[in-house]
């Protein structure tokens, strides 16, 4: 069942970040650039939460925009928004402009706001595009902001550009493959081996996990964060993989990302930089997401998805705590205290509270999520659901590590207040009460996700590909594309 | 309807007060000592008024148990997956909860003065209030859920606690290890309620131990599902109690300031984890096997605790192993199946080890007060030993004492450092691979990390 928007949300959300872009990029006061941007992303983050809202009252699947200038243009609607993507828009340019208004005017120079209002219009556009080739586009396009940046930062970009490269490479020979199989089974097959592949370099599947920890040693944290909080490799999972993937593959595929996940918390544990630990917790936590979703069932995808949608916001928190302590002391490391609680109370208790939720303690959705994502893990693998529950338990020791090393053991000494600043508060405050709001009523959250589950499950099943697995006749397109083309009339 | 109000009136109090306080201190308003202690306080006499009126209620209309059934947080039918959240009512948890409210009130109060004027008071304060609502939610869970929720909360707001004095490196090095072996013994713990969720098809307390209610419920899993669910509640109830080989955290425990050493680790939270075999206790019956595992983790507990607290030498830590060799006791008991017993045994124990823990930190002066009341008191046995008395079972038992059994080092050496040492291993390897697909190197290759930072995080 699709339907039509209102209004053209989606064009215009993903529009107005170009258009202040390209103003920014003009104006040559840095200070008012920023303004610009801060009122940019507010305007983008009410059209995001227009655009779910107007789509909440249509009750179907998906949506497009009405009065759509690319439909006038091109004749198909590219952009679509559906029960998977409504909340992730929001939260992305919810996550986008917080970054933007929690950025000290010190370190403007730093961290470019027209680079960053295009990422966020590209990460849109992602999360909202109905075609597999503009899809493939758009993720390749997404990587040359962070490259450049590395470039231009003077760093070796070596180990991002390598991962990069193959990840599209794969992305792109696996997609044309997988079009061109035409029900053939070697050329489908072996295209949808290519998407796997492509998918857990993306996604810092181990061992393509290398280019995360990477990029947040090279880059402003701000870019990182932004680059990878979005989850565009889940998203690439959900979109390309899992409609032409077997079911057995995609079961070895979820044992992988599982032992990526209890890898990933260990090494949380050992890291001696602020920056490392936060790479590897978040890879962790990622991985548990992609896990969820190749169980390919209901109650695992919806698990993953409520954590996906909690973590972007908790962990996103978390690193912008991360963020503003860094601005004042530089680069953290975990070696010695700082004791930095008593200078910066605020900071230190969302550092804590947003670390806890990601991690799944009571009071956040992840709390329900990991619940859901353990009792779908044990449905498909009885015993590999302990992976899940240790991996939880070392993040939440690495968690707790990290904190005290940053914000107690010592008393820090600073001659000028480094408290966190109205705006870093504000930014906090914002994350913390939603984080506390969808933990507290997560009804709605999970039916939502749950309905988002069944209707991919649903695509899933007719593509006919677990059909297709049982008889060795896999499916003869991208179900992203059928799927995706249904809906645009 | 008076049931409902009284059992909503339990549970609503601490949750709203830690609601309020959590938000409160997030956006920035700093509520006076006054302010703080008043509204602890009077939370804490609601709820105790509100549990003492269902008690009474009951006892008058003779009814045994009463459940609060508050929904289905999380309700998916279609999956069988729903997350209730009820509160249960009866002759276990009714004088739990009674309990731990009369000592949250006595230990705020004391609080309230001990603390006066402390840099850290609202911190003590909002962490004692997370713990209230931990400890109150996981005394009347009516679900394994719902008291997985309490659990976690009480495991939380007792590591940070140990950690009060946090511009030091020991209470937060101990706050770490606590909380360390909570997150383990809580993962047995979710594990187990998954486990019993998956073979019961729901989260019920009541569902789990058949229609009757505590005592005389029969639990509805064989044998060998007991045994299963029963050792992962074992493990987590370790853990919680610092039964061995978990007990090495206990005194490192007493870190925290005297009044939440009292309400944790001498009161409330050391007993939670009989409180939990307790509450499962039919379930444990189901299988002897598990019966006798039980009296023996007991036993050896006991034994370790006796022979560990003879030879402290402050204290706090002294009244730490006394605390765990009487829980030793009381999970032997369970063992035994002598639940009313074992009740009363906490109850006792709780009160008196409170009181002992408050007047710890005036020993001295009570004890000379003690003497100049009664008069001078003449000392009838030698007490020092003769060299000859010292046989090298004698030394070697002294030994083992001092060393508390050396558990730390056990599990510091045989998992903690292994662990810790592979996984250093994995990061130099993961640096060294970086460093070859990096043609320029730069910052890449970020120093690796010291051994210094070994010992702390083990």
């Amino acid at each position: 069942m699709n339907g039509y928007l209102h209004l053209p949300w989606l064009e215009l959300s993903i529009a107005c970040p170009i258009i202040a872009a390209i103003v920014c990029w003009r104006v040559k006061n840095e200070s008012l650039a920023r303004n610009i941007a801060l009122i940019a992303c507010l305007l983008t983050f009410l059209l995001t939460f227009g655009e779910w809202f107007d789509f909440m009252t249509l009750e179907t699947f998906s949506a497009q925009d009405s009065n759509s200038v690319v439909f006038f243009l091109f004749g198909t609607e590219y952009f679509v928004i559906d029960e998977l993507t409504a909340p992730l828009l929001f939260r992305v340019a919810l996550l986008f402009g917080l970054t933007i208004a929690a950025t000290m005017r010190s370190k403007a120079s730093r961290f470019s706001v027209v680079r960053t209002l295009l990422a966020e219009a590209i990460i849109l556009a992602v999360l909202s595009c109905s075609s597999t080739l503009l899809l493939c586009l758009l993720l390749a396009l997404s990587t040359i902001l962070p490259w450049y940046e590395m470039r231009l930062r003077g760093h070796d970009t070596s180990v991002f550009s390598l991962c990069m490269s193959l990840h599209l490479g794969l992305m792109f020979v696996g997609t044309l493959l997988v079009w061109l199989g035409h029900g053939q089974p070697l050329p489908t097959n072996l295209g949808a081996g290519l998407l796997v592949l492509s998918a857990m370099l993306r996604a810092g599947i181990f061992p393509g996990h290398f280019w995360i920890v990477d990029l947040f040693e090279k880059c402003t944290f701000g870019t990182a964060i932004l680059f990878v909080a979005p989850m565009t490799g889940a998203y690439f999972v959900m979109r390309l993989v899992l409609p032409v993937v077997p079911i057995w593959a995609l079961h070895w595929i979820a044992v992988l990302s599982l032992s990526t996940a209890l890898y990933a918390a260990a090494m949380a544990l050992v890291q001696s930089e602020a920056r490392r630990f936060f790479a590897y917790l978040f890879i962790s936590q990622s991985s548990l997401v992609l896990a969820g979703l190749e169980l390919a069932n209901p109650i695992g995808m919806t698990g993953a998805l409520c954590i996906w949608l909690e973590i972007g916001l908790s962990l996103g928190g978390l690193a912008l705590t991360l963020r503003a302590v860094e601005s004042r002391i530089g680069r953290i490391s975990l070696e010695q205290y700082h004791g930095l609680f008593d200078q910066m109370p605020h900071l230190g208790s969302l550092f804590l509270f947003t670390g806890l939720a990601s991690i799944g303690f009571p009071g956040g959705l992840a709390f329900v999520g990991m619940e859901l994502l353990v009792e779908g893990t044990v449905e498909v693998y009885p015993l590999v659901g302990t992976i899940i529950v240790l991996a939880t338990a070392i993040n939440g020791v690495a968690l707790l590590r990290a904190y005290f090393r940053i914000f107690t053991g010592t008393r820090h000494v600073a001659t000028v207040s480094i408290a966190a600043r109205p705006a870093e508060r504000l930014v906090t405050i914002t994350l913390s009460l939603l984080i506390l709001a969808i933990g507290i009523w997560p009804g709605s959250a999970i039916h939502s996700r749950y309905h988002a589950a069944e209707s991919l499950l649903k695509i899933r099943q007719e593509s006919g590909i677990d059909r297709g697995s049982e008889s060795s006749e896999p499916a003869s397109h991208p179900p992203s594309d059928e799927s995706k083309n249904s809906a645009n009339h | 309807m008076l049931m409902a109000i009284c059992a909503l009136l339990v549970v609503a109090p601490p949750a709203a007060l830690a609601l309020n306080m959590g938000l409160s201190l997030l956006l920035g308003y700093r509520p006076s000592e006054r302010r703080l202690a008043l509204s602890t306080q009077a939370t804490v006499v609601l709820s105790s008024i509100a549990a003492a009126t269902l008690l009474i209620n009951m006892l008058l209309t003779d009814q045994v148990q009463y459940t609060l059934d508050i929904g289905r947080w999380v309700d998916l039918p279609v999956e069988h997956f729903h997350f209730s959240v009820k509160f249960l009512f009866d002759r276990l948890s009714i004088p739990f909860v009674i309990l731990s409210l009369v000592l949250c009130g006595v230990i705020s109060a004391f609080a309230n003065r001990y603390l006066h004027r402390d840099e850290g008071y609202t911190r003590f304060f909002l962490f004692f209030v997370i713990f209230l609502l931990g400890i109150v939610v996981t005394s009347v869970a009516g679900t394994i859920e719902t008291m997985f929720l309490g659990w976690e909360l009480v495991g939380l707001s007792s590591a940070l606690l140990v950690a009060f004095f946090h511009n030091r490196v020991n209470p937060v090095a101990n706050g770490l290890r606590v909380w360390t072996i909570y997150r383990f013994a809580d993962g047995a713990f979710l594990f187990a309620a998954l486990v019993l969720h998956h073979l019961t098809g729901g989260g019920d307390l009541n569902l789990m131990m058949g229609s009757k209610p505590w005592p005389e419920s029969a639990c509805v899993l064989d044998s060998s599902h007991a045994l299963i669910v029963g050792l992962l509640l074992l493990v987590a109830a370790a853990g919680k109690s610092a039964l061995v080989p978990f007990s090495g955290w206990l005194p490192r425990a007493m870190e925290g300031p005297t009044p939440s050493s009292a309400i944790f680790y001498g009161a409330l939270s050391v007993h939670l984890g009989a409180y939990l075999l307790l509450r499962v206790g039919p379930m444990l019956e189901q299988s002897p096997t598990l019966q006798w595992i039980i009296i023996a983790l007991g036993g050896i507990t006991a034994v370790y605790a006796g022979l560990v607290g003879r030879v402290q030498t402050d204290v706090k830590s002294a009244l730490a192993f006394a605390s765990l060799l009487q829980v030793s006791i009381i999970v032997v008991e369970i063992g035994f199946g002598l639940r009313y017993l074992a009740l009363i045994h906490i109850i006792g124990h709780a009160s008196m080890r409170s009181l002992q823990l408050l007047r710890a930190p005036s020993l001295l002066r009570d004890h000379r007060r003690l003497e100049d009341n009664i008069g001078y008191m003449e000392r009838t046995k030698e007490t020092t030993r003769s060299d000859s008395a010292l046989t090298p079972l004698r030394i070697w038992r002294y030994r083992f004492a001092m060393e508390r059994g050396y558990l730390d080092t056990i599990l510091d050496d045989w998992i903690a450092t292994p662990f810790l040492r592979l996984f250093r291993w994995f990061d130099g390897l993961e640096r060294r691979v970086v460093k070859f697909l990096s043609i320029g190197g730069g910052r890449a290759v970020a120093k690796k990390p010291s051994e210094s930072d070994e010992m702390e995080a083990s």
